[in-house]
């Protein structure tokens, strides 16, 4: 299929597939009807009035006289280089040269939707997915018009005349795209867009851009929420309950305020605030206060009651997911049954910038400068607190130190705690709130704890026949707005991915929900995170018991995912699947679909004599469709790797008695330099759409790891993380 | 009231003694290059240079670095600097890039005490920076590009 020739309408229904994109937005039309909150549907490009000084041909795109071309960004950058994605989509068409190309977030407004989602959200993976068209179409009017504007000044056919590299020229006649700004403002948007043929691309596709961030983040000038400093900004910083649910029994202020540069501490139920007129100082002033707790109401269990919990579940049949064939019935007749039960733990994004946001509330207006990964959520939440209609909560999107997820929360968590603290407080200064390292790793919304249990069976010939995947956890959708996305008891997020792509005759996949009091949300790759792991550690259990070798096996399995066995391949020949290692070494494959977008990896490990292992190379091979930026994929696919393999070694939040055990990098590890496996990067050239690039990475890396201690000790790893020796 | 030496500069901050260095620099100098990750000296986004020494600001108490030389991202210029901010951009390094301030003091710091680290003393002299986009391969191949550019 070709890329180009789509009209608006068809890509975006042959893009908006089943995925989480298009559930979560068919579902959040209910919350927006019910929430009576509705913005306006997206009217996608359309014209916003002229500026005198610049030339606006729409919402994306900016020429000013001083020849600066500024791409407005409708996502958040969180590291997953999508201010560089979006300009270079709008850049190709318009034909800028790269060096006059800035970015700067879009303010939060319906003409900024993700097309996939009738929302202004970044996740998914969707970014470049639902932007690709919209962004070429962007870069293609604005260039019509300035060329319209060279003709009329030149007198001079549009079709005589040529852009290349931000100058427009006709034989004698040249003028930058500034030269020509004021006077394309004139020209009347065009009817018909014409995008260029792939062959026309100068920066789609290909490796030679810089990122656009990458001088402001190597000279300490990138702005985040943290380095904001407003005219009278008061600083807060906040005592969370030492349980999840309790609350403020009674609080003794008297040493905070004591402390120079306090000036004021706000009870706001579930935690107290100390205002100051720095970070450190209020830090002070929160580690001086002495709070009472009521934990009548809070959640109190251990991670190993829990554990006990999820396993009765595991006995009893669940809520159906899927059901192919009869499952029940084929494994009555296999010639061979395998079962294992696998668990996975909390996680917590622990992004290098702990949350935090800056909230003034002033004459009745509110307006927020945040990471936002989710503004037209955040609007709704922070506008129901207030009392405000939501199109009027302003929000200025600011970088972000890392995500993976956290700052796209569905209860707006920390955002409403900034507002709640402003609201008490009455001063109508600006509020930064900072959280420490210890309150972000403590405040929850972590990956949910999982715990599945697995069933298969083989034929004579070693053929599976029957799968069965008991999938047991809590939802990340129920009580939020976007709890319609569960339906009949299944929260699509909790199983995606289960059973993989692989052809077996008889599936079911079944869902136990729980409630606790544990607060949930989506942690890079949401539910792949665990059914990736339990799919593809279980496969390669089971063609070692057919007898065949795991990649074979997998490839006789996906015969019908041309997508899925093109990576699983690529990944095994670059790797040298089958040739032999020395020593106590070994390889795992495994592979995934996540987000549409196609990932195999293949890991080497080499165990020690003590048990101990390093992860020593990783091969991947991904297939995302058209790669629009080969070096952002190549950057997202090895930090998807390090990102899950940081999680597979040592990522774990538990619990004691409801207490969150870990606190900060010391007991809640992450990967360092010296652990960073070698990792090589296959791209599938592809003339399919553009997909996802930031969640697919993760998946594939822990299980692929598994499997190649497995292949080293002939032992078998049902629980994250994994053991430290082996 | 302390009389501080940031980037060449002395600069009077309205700070007391045991403030961590990270928070006088951070909330008072208004250099926010630094970052804060841990407070515990764990991650190494808060490194500057103290007298040409790596440290990690958000444990060092402002009133001991009083009379030195604190170098921070936004001021650091040698010739090591230049090539690992080069190298950094040209590799197209950062992700997020909240952790790489950090990362580029303690490489800059490296290079300037050894100008061809091999990748073990990378390791060692890195080991204390968490990235969490896990930019490592790129921060070691910044690192060895600088050492070339370096000669």
């Amino acid at each position: 299929m070709s890329i180009i020739n789509l009209s608006r309408r068809e890509w975006l229904k042959s893009s908006a597939v089943a995925g989480a994109g298009l559930t979560l937005g068919v579902y959040f039309n209910q919350a927006l009807a019910e929430g009576a909150a509705a913005t306006p549907a997206a009217a996608p490009a359309d014209a916003a009035p002229a500026a005198a000084a610049a030339f606006e041909p729409n919402a994306f795109v900016r020429i000013a006289p001083d020849n600066t071309v500024t791409i407005i960004s409708k996502h958040l950058e969180m590291g997953q280089g999508v201010h560089t994605g979006l300009a270079t989509l709008i850049a190709d068409e318009l034909d800028a040269d790269w060096a006059q190309v800035k970015v700067e977030d879009a303010p939060a407004d319906s003409r900024y939707n993700n097309l996939f989602m009738p929302m202004q959200l970044t996740g998914g993976s969707t970014s470049i997915a639902n932007s690709f068209m919209q962004m070429r179409e962007a870069g293609a009017a604005a260039k019509a018009m300035l060329v319209g504007a060279a003709a009329v000044l030149w007198s001079v056919p549009v079709g005589e005349i040529k852009v290349e590299k931000g100058v427009v020229s006709h034989a004698d006649h040249q003028a930058t795209f500034g030269e020509l700004a004021n006077l394309a403002a004139q020209q009347p948007a065009p009817k018909d867009i014409k995008l260029k043929t792939p062959d026309q691309f100068i920066y789609i596709g290909k490796n030679n851009l810089r990122r656009v961030d990458a001088l402001a983040k190597t000279n300490g000038t990138a702005q985040y929420t943290q380095d904001l400093h407003l005219p009278n900004m008061l600083v807060a910083v906040v005592a969370h309950a030492p349980t999840f649910g309790a609350v403020v029994k009674n609080v003794d202020v008297s040493a905070a305020t004591a402390i120079k540069g306090v000036v004021e501490v706000i009870n706001i139920v579930n935690a107290v605030a100390v205002l100051a007129n720095d970070f450190w100082s209020a830090k002070q002033g929160r580690d001086a206060l002495k709070i009472e707790w009521d934990e009548s109401k809070s959640f109190k269990l251990s991670s190993a009651d829990q554990l006990k919990l999820y396993q009765e579940l595991a006995s009893k049949k669940g809520a159906v997911a899927k059901q192919t064939g009869n499952a029940e019935q084929a494994l009555s007749q296999a010639a061979q049954v395998l079962t294992a039960a696998y668990e996975f733990p909390y996680l917590a994004h622990a992004a290098m910038e702990p949350m935090n946001s800056v909230v003034q509330l002033k004459n009745g207006t509110c307006e927020i400068w945040n990471g936002d990964q989710a503004q037209t959520i955040d609007q709704i939440m922070v506008g129901k607190l207030l009392g405000i209609d939501p199109k009027n909560i302003k929000i200025n999107t600011l970088l972000a130190g890392g995500s993976f997820g956290r700052r796209g929360n569905t209860n707006s968590d920390y955002i409403l705690e900034a507002v709640r603290i402003a609201q008490i407080s009455k001063r109508e200064v600006p509020i930064k709130l900072v959280w420490t390292r210890e309150d972000d790793m403590r405040a929850g919304y972590y990956r949910p704890y999982f715990y599945h249990v697995l069933k298969a069976g083989l034929d004579k010939d070693g053929q599976l026949i029957a799968w069965q995947q008991r999938v047991i956890g809590q939802s990340i959708v129920a009580n939020t707005m976007l709890a319609g996305m569960a339906q009949n008891g299944i929260d699509p997020t909790s199983v995606e991915g289960s059973g993989g792509g692989y052809a077996i005759p008889n599936i079911d996949i079944e869902l136990h929900t729980t409630e606790l009091g544990v607060p949930v949300q989506w942690w890079r790759s949401v539910g792949h995170t665990h059914t990736g792991y339990a799919t593809e550690v279980f496969i390669d259990e089971l063609a070692v018991a057919a007898k065949q070798d795991p990649y074979q096996f997998r490839a006789n399995l996906l015969a019908n995912q041309p997508r899925l066995l093109g990576v699983l391949k690529l990944a095994a020949e670059k790797a040298g699947w089958g040739t032999p290692l020395e020593g106590k070494r070994g390889r795992g494959i495994a592979v995934v679909e996540s987000f549409n977008s196609y990932v195999a990896e293949v890991a080497e490990v080499t165990v020690r004599d003590d048990g101990t292992y390093t992860v020593d190379r990783v091969v991947v091979a991904v297939d995302c469709g058209w790669a629009i930026n080969p070096d952002v994929v190549y950057a997202q696919m090895s930090g998807g790797v390090g990102f899950g393999l940081s999680a597979a070694l040592s990522g774990k939040i538990t619990l004691k008695e409801g207490k969150v055990e870990q606190s900060n990098f010391h007991d809640y590890t992450i990967l360092r330099i010296n652990q960073m496996p070698k990792v090589e990067v296959h791209i599938v050239q592809s003339a399919e759409k553009p997909t996802g690039v930031g969640e697919p990475g993760v998946p594939p890396i822990a299980p692929a790891v598994a499997n190649a201690l497995s292949a080293v000790t002939g032992k078998r790893y049902y629980t994250l993380p994994l053991p430290n020796q082996v | 009231m302390l009389t501080l030496n940031i980037n060449g500069a002395s600069k009077e901050l309205d700070v007391t003694p045991d403030m961590p260095l990270l928070w006088a620099l951070r909330d008072h100098a208004l250099l926010t290059g630094t970052k804060y990750g841990c407070g515990m000296a764990q991650c190494g986004a808060c490194t500057v240079h103290v007298d040409g020494q790596p440290i990690r600001s958000c444990i060092t108490p402002v009133g001991s670095v009083a009379g030195k030389a604190i170098t921070t991202i936004e001021g650091v210029q040698s010739t090591a600097a230049k090539a690992v901010q080069d190298a950094w951009q040209t590799l197209n390094v950062p992700q997020c890039g909240y952790c790489q301030s950090g990362q580029i003091m303690s490489a800059v710091a490296l290079l300037e005490k050894n100008p061809k680290p091999t990748d073990v003393d990378i390791d060692q002299a890195m080991g204390g920076n968490i990235c969490r986009c896990a930019t490592y391969p790129r921060i070691r191949a910044a690192i060895h590009q600088a050492a070339k550019t370096l000669g």
